[in-house]
């Protein structure tokens, strides 16, 4: 598209934008959602296939109950009802990584509904509602080679990995957003995160958004204020938190000029460029497929037993908004410096390096600090740094004895991240150590009088101000490893000046 | 010395298990049979020489060991080509699974297997068992032993051709709408259709899930029962699988072949009696419920008066099911591909392959269940269907409150010639018209040969509450001893 795009500022002057998000996590259970399928990431092409995940005739799906364990769970904290008789779906369609070409899906009687997520923005609770949490099948993985788009049109020969085929897949969608403004990308960010946070809580899914167990479809409709909702379109491949935010906006934008010039919104499934950070039209979803769906004949309807599902509800563990307030409040930390351990992804780290023993404000200044910066400048994940909480608390433990000085444990820490060992180990091994002993000390300050008479004879007329240049002699030879204010003292008492 | 091929399979396990005959004998008179008269009848698909030859030597080899062998060991069975059976071809009847070999075993095989029974080989069927002829084969019809030139009913006419030509003592059958009783009927056979649920559809070829029942044929009642009591039973790899042990249908029939139906109470179906049945299956019905009443049973008259609507709903359901079902026939990952040529899109190629691999039957039953869920067809075919199914479980369950069991004539009509019915769908359909409302229901039902029309085989059929099977074979038994066996001409 040539046409230059409005400013985003006119576009949420002129028109009120209405969300709608729809998740899909792949869960993180041992076996696949029909069979006894292994379903760890990786793996050759179709090795982890049976007669089941295969679609081959005469087979039968049979339901995972600790993936529909695991949908109850995602259902009761995200505060939905949970059905007490469901029925899975057959979904219909052709389409080559679809082993049986139609999904095991849920239509209109899904296990959880009619719930909310509550998410902070700016310092303000948003109330996202949900509309529902279903239970489903994934599907293979097709390769199309020789195409130049990777698409099937063009392509010369399409390959197919079924290891994904049947992995359970949990799908969350909410109820349609209005009223965000100019806030619209932002809550659409932040709800993923909130939802990705919720569920990494349970412990149902590993939600990496990088390796697709979290993959989100954003739809976007824009109106004039106090008209009916406009048009929306559905935007695939949104594959980071960053790209929820841009692809709202961007959707935003393109749709807003498309209005401008009088043009009317097509309903349609449009595709997100990580690279350029627009979309593209994709299939037109006025001429939609018609899935048939019917209740699945295959699979005994699904009635959780009430009693479970109140344990099921009882056992949830802390959520992590009400968890993050309550750190917040004993850690005492300021809404920001909370906000900055939050967006460095630290809780976690920092709640576990205090239960090693660290105090709440040391534990934090080592992860925002130091760490964050490596794991900034490396690219990596701040968890998957190579530092545990339990070596920090560690490194913190050896300053707190005075055997380490800052600089000397931001070494030690080097050390720790490049994989050398403990902090006590590291400082051992590359004799590190503040060095304590006077005996040591004394000689190093009276070679430094000695060589700097001119500096000893101002301390003694009484400008003791001038020690500062001697302690910076005295931790060259020392290698760093005194105690600044020990040095000092010494200095001071050497020249009769304390 | 005896024709092993003429005896019954309690029989032949007791002359296997005293080491009278050996199973690899048994076995070889079977095969020997099939050799002779099968390019007549065309019962089989494929026959499995080697693989029965080795299973029989293998109970030989267990019984000669001292192992305790099961209640049909040895005995030979054959089995429609609806079921998988691991690295022996399976194609349902149709072109478009031609040369599969499947690389696993259905529930219902394994059971047979594990019983130590002989597999002889795989039957011939209406593709995708949808006919009532076996005339939709895509291999070409089975013909009936009683006359060749009629069918043996449909979709299972093989199994049921295969025991009254004496190929096989057992056969396993699947019954959708019928297929296991109305060929057990108009071949003078047994078919039992046992609760939906009773025995497991894994590895079953799907053509209509909520509705399709594996089940036992034999030539008699008792051999049915065993057959049942072998293959039936919870599986943890159905889940429509009942979780409850198989009703005692082994004692039931042996309590049944001692003549008394004293205090039994059964209920002859209105509406099965009136103009629908030609006049030569409702005589041999009408003295088969005189039999049944001098046997002691109480027999008193029930209207079911939704059965009437049993036909229009399963040709909803079953083609629903079906064009779903059938969808993974695409020639991606199995069976026939068709146009791959390196210049067809994948669409063309699983087109191409469709429109090559089923049949005209297959393709119009695909059609109507298509159209049947689209999207503001939905309520008012596969919706209203449903609740035709709710109604029609509601008359069989009234119906039971006030007797036992439910009888009525198998089919309206004997065999009839082969091409007879093939030029209007409908007229094939009405074959099922009696057999159809059990499978709505998903109980039990049986067809026991009762008699003759002009020289040809009319069966009656009962049905019994879910999970009373044992109830109906008491009752067949029964019939079977005062009525006695019919035996076809010679071939």
């Amino acid at each position: 598209m040539t046409t230059t795009l409005p400013a985003y500022d006119e576009v949420v002057a002129r028109y009120e934008p209405v969300i709608g998000l729809e998740t899909h996590v792949e869960l993180g259970t041992n076996t696949k959602m029909w069979c006894g399928c292994p379903t760890d990431f990786g793996g050759e092409p179709n090795t982890r296939v049976c007669p089941v995940c295969l679609g081959l005739p005469g087979s039968l799906p049979v339901a995972n109950k600790a993936a529909i364990e695991a949908t109850i769970r995602i259902g009761l904290a995200l505060n939905c009802s949970i059905a007490e008789w469901c029925r899975f779906a057959r979904k219909n369609y052709f389409y080559p990584d679809m082993p049986k070409n139609f999904q095991i899906s849920q239509y209109d009687e899904p296990l959880c509904f009619d719930g909310h997520l509550d998410v902070e923005v700016n310092g303000e609770l948003v109330r996202i509602g949900i509309e529902r949490v279903h239970l489903e099948e994934d599907t293979g993985k097709t390769l199309h080679v020789g195409g130049a788009t990777g698409r099937i049109h063009g392509a010369t020969e399409s390959l197919v990995d079924y290891n994904r085929a049947g992995i359970p897949l949990v799908e969350i969608v909410t109820k349609p957003i209005p009223g965000t403004g100019a806030l619209a990308p932002e809550i659409a960010r932040a709800y993923v995160a909130e939802l990705r946070d919720v569920i990494r809580s349970l412990g149902v899914s590993d939600v990496r958004m990088e390796e697709g167990s979290l993959r989100c479809d954003v739809n976007t409709s824009l109106n004039l204020p106090g008209a009916e909702w406009g048009t929306r379109t559905e935007t695939k491949n949104v594959n980071s938190l960053r790209s929820v935010e841009r692809a709202v906006r961007s959707e935003m934008l393109r749709q807003a000029s498309v209005l401008d010039a009088g043009g009317r919104i097509v309903q349609e499934t449009r595709h997100f460029h990580e690279d350029t950070g627009d979309t593209t039209s994709g299939r037109s979803k006025e001429t939609a497929t018609d899935y048939r769906y019917f209740p699945e004949p295959d699979l005994v309807p699904l009635a959780p037993d009430t009693a479970w599902v109140a344990e099921l509800k009882a056992a949830l563990p802390e959520l992590p908004r009400l968890r993050r307030k309550r750190i917040q409040q004993d850690w005492g930390l300021s809404d920001l410096d909370m906000q900055s351990v939050v967006n460095a992804g630290a809780v976690e780290l920092i709640e576990a390096t205090v239960a090693a023993g660290a105090t709440p404000a040391a534990a934090r200044k080592w992860w925002l600090g130091e760490l964050s910066r490596r794991a900034n400048e490396t690219g990596v994940e701040l968890a998957d740094i190579g530092a545990t909480p339990a070596q920090v608390a560690e490194l913190q433990g050896l300053v707190d004895a005075g055997k380490l000085n800052d600089k000397l444990a931001r070494t030690v820490l080097e050390g720790v991240v490049a994989g050398e060992g403990s902090p006590t180990e590291i400082m051992t091994a590359r004799n590190l150590e503040v060095v304590s002993d006077t005996g040591a000390l004394t000689a190093a300050v009276d070679e430094a009088i000695a060589a700097n008479p001119a500096i000893a004879d101002k301390i003694r007329s009484g400008k003791v101000a001038a020690a500062g240049a001697l302690v910076g002699a005295v931790m060259k030879t020392t290698r760093g490893q005194a105690d600044a204010k020990t040095v000092r003292e010494l200095i001071l008492e050497r020249l009769g000046a304390a | 010395m005896t024709d092993l091929t003429r005896l019954n399979a309690v029989d032949l396990a007791g002359l296997v298990a005293n080491g009278d005959a050996s199973a690899v004998e048994v076995t070889r008179a079977h095969l020997d049979r099939i050799g002779a008269v099968d390019d007549r009848v065309h019962a089989f698909l494929h026959v499995d020489s080697d693989g029965a030859l080795a299973a029989a030597r293998a109970v030989d080899e267990r019984r000669a060991a001292g192992e305790e062998l099961g209640p049909l060991a040895g005995v030979p069975v054959a089995v429609k080509d609806v079921l998988t059976t691991k690295g022996v071809p399976t194609t349902v009847g149709s072109k478009i699974l031609e040369g599969w070999r499947p690389p696993y075993d259905s529930t219902i095989v394994e059971r047979l297997r594990a019983a130590g029974t002989v597999m002889l080989g795989k039957t011939n069927m209406d593709e995708f068992a949808m006919g009532s002829s076996t005339e939709y084969s895509a291999y070409g019809p089975t013909r009936n032993p009683w006359d060749t030139d009629r069918i043996p009913g449909g979709s299972g006419g093989g199994s049921a051709a295969a025991l009254a030509a004496y190929e096989a003592p057992l056969a396993i059958g699947s019954d959708t709408g019928g297929s296991i009783r109305q060929p057990g009927a108009v071949t003078g056979t047994v078919g039992a259709k046992p609760t939906y649920g009773g025995t497991s559809r894994y590895g079953l070829v799907a053509f209509s899930s909520s509705l399709d029942t594996p089940g036992p044929c034999a030539r008699t009642v008792l051999d049915a029962a065993l057959l049942h009591q072998v293959i039936g039973g919870h599986d943890p790899r159905d889940s429509t699988s009942i979780p409850a042990p198989v009703p005692d249908v082994v004692g039931a029939a042996k309590l049944g072949a001692s003549g008394d139906l004293t205090g039994v109470k059964l209920g002859v179906v209105t509406e099965f009696t009136g103009e629908g049945a030609e006049p030569g299956v409702m005589a041999a019905f009408r003295e088969s419920v005189e039999a049944l009443a001098k046997l002691g049973a109480e027999i008193v008259e029930i209207s079911c008066p939704h059965f009437r609507y049993a036909l229009p709903a399963y040709y909803l359901i079953a083609p629903s099911e079906c064009s779903s079902n059938l969808a993974r026939f695409d020639g991606v990952r199995f069976g026939l591909r068709v146009g791959d040529d390196g210049n067809r899109s994948l669409e063309e190629v699983m087109s191409l392959t469709r429109e090559a691999g089923f049949g005209p039957e297959v393709k119009r039953r695909i059609m109507i269940g298509t159209y049947a869920l689209s999207s503001g067809y939905y309520d008012a075919y596969y919706g209203q269907a449903q609740k035709v199914r709710t109604l029609i479980t509601r008359d069989f369950t009234s119906a039971f409150e006030q007797v036992d069991a439910l009888i009525s004539p198998t089919t309206p009509f004997v065999a009839f010639p082969i091409g007879a019915r093939t030029a209007d769908p409908y007229q094939m359909y009405l074959a099922d018209l009696f057999t159809i409302p059990t499978n709505l229901y998903g109980g039990p039902a049986i067809s026991v040969p009762c008699g003759l029309s002009d020289g040809l085989p009319v069966g009656l059929q009962i049905m019994a509450p879910t999970m009373a099977d044992d109830r109906m074979y008491r009752v067949a038994a029964a019939l079977e001893s005062s009525v006695g066996a019919f035996t076809p001409p010679a071939l």
